[in-house]
């Protein structure tokens, strides 16, 4: 052993430089050891895009569909939830969807396409739990003030029949409404994107 | 003590050259994965001609668009059987049932048969078929005796017979086109292969993907020895 | 301040976690052999190994299922749908071979070193039980893609309990869970083969390492470094094995990762020798296929169990050829460690083993004709003459003088250099400079043009010298 004449900046410089080298080539394994944990090709075939009929829907009738394995709601809302609607704006957290996720097309007060059907991603946007259906109005359990509307068991959040979350309870934002388009007026496709008119 | 070493070394020389049977002699096939016009008309001709029977279950359509760049409605429109979807797996029709009725055996599926056989195995099964009143689909085949598979591309190839023909090195079987096919004897070779080639790749679909990926890896590597190096002879310069 | 904040909280853990003291004892302050050669890399590449196949395993083990009926279509799954999943399923395929590849030349620097003699008896022993449980693992493994060579490859090795008199059948029965290899033996081998046996080998490598530092590396010269200390108390051959043997490993670490990758990325099925061809048939328990081989790493103890006509007693052999090498410590009686200074007679007996070890290693991958059998027999008893002859041949083995320190280990850069100097030379004896025939060139030119032609007579006395060199070696 012998340490006399030795350069220590070249050893300094050779090792940082194998670590910097050994730390790039660890994060590089790193990207497909953690990207195998992605949703595999099985699990987007599952994803693609859900046709549905709602030709034999009736006024109030709520239907599920499963898109991306989550639970999809297409409700045919009658004149009365709409109108409704229109009364509630002072008890919601964001009656305008300003700060929730919705496709453009969706971004209106009823959240929807058209009107009468609304299409929602059942699952609340707190802890994602799937609210359950309460269209009658004021029900004991839930007191004078619902008005109809969506009613998460878990925490005991309220939505709207548009799916808008009212105030003071814990849910931050309203559903999220998933991609649709009408492919013909009683058939939709969830899962891809109305095209946009560019105005 | 010498001697007998060189009587063992000898030994093993010897046992390597211990083999169980004679193999039949394989022709080549001419397997180029880049070659993505070969791979999709293999497609084709696999879909139109094998997937009535044989399922290639592991695949999928969308991974041929994507490996071969073919547009996905192309591969839908031009490959897949009607109504499939772009992310289906390329499953046979037939039913299992029939199946069993009409060979005795289910047809195996084939997205691995590349890795079990070999590509050369492939090529020249699906050429040897003969015409053998003995066996119950009317033909056998040189390379896989009494297979339950009747010969699908007779049509395009045409009916041979085998004759057996002797040589100084013993005797051999020699196949003899009778009545030529839809397709001329080239054509006929260049249709198997491009078959073969797309089995080859269904067999491991990432296959190209790997070894391009495996440039980067092994010069990175080259890299990290040379500072490894480096730094173990700076260090052990102290060593004396 | 944050570095004194930093340092204050690294100072509060180790206050309390004697991670300094470990690194000490295990690294900075560990004094190894100055001379270690190639054949001590293998070591940390083992560690190396295990750690790539519990890292790539615990990610395979989220796609596969351990289930007859989905086991085979889930690895296609991982090769197909998963992304990146090619490379983690290959990875931990090659690395099963790899880690036999290495654990094999690991054990071999044992044997020609006397790494298993006095005091590194109990090193050994852990280090054959982790070879065990290394094959355990490995053949349990094996069955999982559920293919027709991991199924019937399994139904062979289970059945070869049955062989045992009285409980063999219950036992076999007992193993498999059912009357063949099922869904039931895919499922328990799944969970020995990701928890209980990894657990194990852990365990043992751990005991493996704080034995092997309570008493010190054996090097290649075979003598204790601890006998000849200076005035500190640090062996005068001795270097810690932080830095100087942590940056040459890493140099192995390196090399061994560019043939990994090689393998993963060129060549993943190793000519069949890795991954086998028949393997890409889903197992079907109605149709043996035509020829069924173990991998490459379990050929030679299999082809010592089929050299032996009764079934008990292949059986025997098998178990015996792998216990056989436990006894090692105690059936070498030579006092001398390593193969540098032993007798002529030790080192022809260890090349007549590593002849039929190679030897039994590739019949087992051939089908069994009559003079295979003929020769795997010769070789299996070539394989048991080693051991069961040993006590005999090493204890009046004419040893040579061992020296007190190490002998110096010359570096690559020496070794290439003397290469370089010897190379001319030599290429002069085998060859003889001859003018360039007149025809071709022109005559004015005829003189200064020479070609190089093959000289029988000087490659016949390199070749004498070779053989003479290497039989002097063997004395």
């Amino acid at each position: 052993m012998n340490n006399e004449g030795v350069d220590k900046s070249k050893r300094q410089f050779l090792t940082t430089a194998l670590t910097v080298v050994g730390a790039v080539g660890t994060g590089y394994l790193a990207v497909p050891f953690l990207a195998q944990m992605q949703p595999s090709v099985k699990a987007m075939a599952a994803g693609a895009p859900v046709e549905v009929d709602i030709s034999k829907m009736e006024p109030g009738q709520l239907l599920r569909v499963a898109w991306r394995g989550k639970p999809v709601w297409i409700l045919n809302r009658t004149p009365e939830v709409l109108a409704t609607l229109a009364t509630l704006d002072s008890e919601l957290r964001d009656p305008l969807s300003d700060e929730s996720e919705q496709p453009p097309s969706s971004k209106n007060p009823v959240r929807s396409i058209k009107p009468e059907i609304f299409v929602a991603v059942g699952l609340c946007t707190h802890l994602g739990c799937s609210p359950t259906f309460r269209p009658e109005i004021a029900p004991n359990d839930l007191g004078e003030k619902w008005k109809g509307g969506f009613f998460c068991p878990c925490h005991g959040s309220w939505f709207d029949l548009a799916g808008r979350v009212y105030r003071g309870v814990p849910a931050p934002t309203n559903l999220v409404i998933p991609p649709y388009r009408f492919v013909t007026d009683t058939q939709l496709i969830i899962g891809e994107p109305t095209e946009e008119k560019t105005a | 003590m010498k001697s007998f070493i060189t009587i063992l070394l000898l030994l093993l020389t010897l046992s390597f050259g211990v083999r169980a049977s004679e193999e039949l002699k394989l022709q080549e096939a001419n397997i180029d994965l880049a070659d993505k016009a070969s791979l999709l008309r293999g497609a084709e001709h696999f879909v139109a001609y094998c997937l009535g029977c044989h399922s290639a279950k592991h695949m999928r359509y969308l991974r041929i668009a994507l490996d071969t760049g073919a547009d996905e409605k192309t591969v839908l429109k031009d490959i897949a059987p009607e109504g499939a979807s772009i992310y289906d797996q390329l499953h046979s029709a037939m039913n299992k049932h029939d199946a069993e009725k009409w060979f005795g055996t289910q047809p195996p599926d084939l997205s691995l048969i590349a890795r079990s056989r070999g590509a050369d195995w492939l090529y020249t099964y699906l050429k040897s078929y003969y015409i053998d009143p003995r066996s119950p689909t009317g033909v056998d085949n040189t390379v896989f005796e009494d297979t339950a598979m009747p010969n699908p591309l007779w049509q395009l190839q045409g009916e041979q017979h085998a004759e057996i023909r002797k040589t100084i090195w013993g005797e051999y079987t020699k196949l003899v086109l009778d009545e030529p096919g839809a397709l001329s004897e080239r054509e006929f070779d260049t249709f198997v292969n491009d078959m073969v080639n797309f089995l080859v790749y269904v067999g491991e679909p990432v296959q190209l993907e790997r070894q391009r990926i495996g440039k980067y890896v092994i010069f990175f590597l080259l890299m990290f020895l040379v500072i490894a190096y480096l730094l173990k002879k700076e260090y052990w310069k102290d060593v004396h | 301040m944050k570095p004194s904040r930093l340092s204050e909280c690294g100072n509060w853990v180790l206050d309390r976690f004697p991670l300094t003291k470990f690194w000490n004892e295990h690294m900075a302050h560990y004094y190894a052999p100055k001379n270690f050669n190639f054949f001590y890399f293998f070591g940390s590449l083992a560690l190396l190994v295990l750690v790539i196949q519990i890292i790539t395993g615990i990610l395979l083990t989220m796609n596969y299922k351990p289930d007859a009926k989905l086991a085979f279509d889930s690895v296609e799954y991982i090769m197909r749908d998963v992304p990146w999943g090619w490379l983690v399923r290959y990875m931990h395929s090659t690395g099963a071979s790899a880690f036999f590849i290495v654990i094999y030349l690991h054990m071999f620097r044992g044997l020609i070193y006397g790494s298993f003699k006095h005091p590194r008896e109990l090193i050994w022993i852990f280090g054959m039980l982790l070879f065990v449980a290394l094959m355990a693992e490995a053949f349990m493994g094996y069955l999982l893609p559920w293919g027709q060579m991991s199924y019937w490859g399994a139904q062979v090795i289970i059945s070869l309990f049955s062989a045992i008199p009285v409980i063999g059948e219950e036992l076999s029965l007992w193993i498999r869970g059912d009357y063949v290899v099922a869904d039931a033996t895919l499922n328990r081998f799944f969970a020995f083969h990701v928890i209980a046996v990894p657990l194990v080998l852990i365990m043992l490598v751990f005991m493996h390492i704080v034995a092997l530092h309570e008493v010190g590396s054996n090097n290649p010269d075979g003598i204790e470094i601890k006998e000849s200390k200076d005035p500190w108390g640090h062996p005068v051959d001795g270097i810690p094995f932080h830095p100087y043997y942590t940056v040459k490993d890493i140099v192995g670490v390196a090399v061994f990762l560019l043939f990994f990758a090689t393998v993963i990325f060129y060549m993943p099925e190793m000519g069949g020798y890795f991954l086998e061809h028949a393997n890409f048939i889903p197992a079907d328990p109605m149709k043996t296929p035509e020829h069924i081989a173990p991998v490459w790493y379990f050929t030679p103890f299999y082809s010592i169990l089929r050299a032996i006509p009764d079934k008990f007693a292949g059986v025997i052999a098998m178990g015996a050829s792998i216990f056989v090498l436990f006894l090692l410590p105690w059936l070498d009686r030579c006092k001398v460690k390593s193969i540098r200074y032993r007798g002529g007679i030790f080192k022809k007996a260890l090349l007549l083993f590593v002849v039929s070890f190679f030897g039994l290693g590739y019949l087992g991958t051939q089908p069994v004709t009559p003079t295979a059998t003929i020769f795997a027999r010769i070789f299996t008893a070539i394989y048991f003459g080693f051991f069961m002859l040993m006590p005999i041949y090493t204890r009046w083995e004419k040893t040579k003088p061992v020296p007190k320190t190490l002998t110096k280990l010359h570096s690559l850069e020496e070794q290439l250099h003397t290469l370089e100097e010897q190379l001319p030379a030599l290429l002069d004896e085998i060859t003889e400079l001859k003018p360039m025939a007149a025809e071709i060139g022109h005559p004015a030119f005829k003189s200064s043009f020479f070609t190089r032609r093959p000289n029988t007579e000087g490659m016949r006395n390199v070749i004498s010298r070779l053989a003479k060199k290497l039989k002097g070696s063997l004395d």
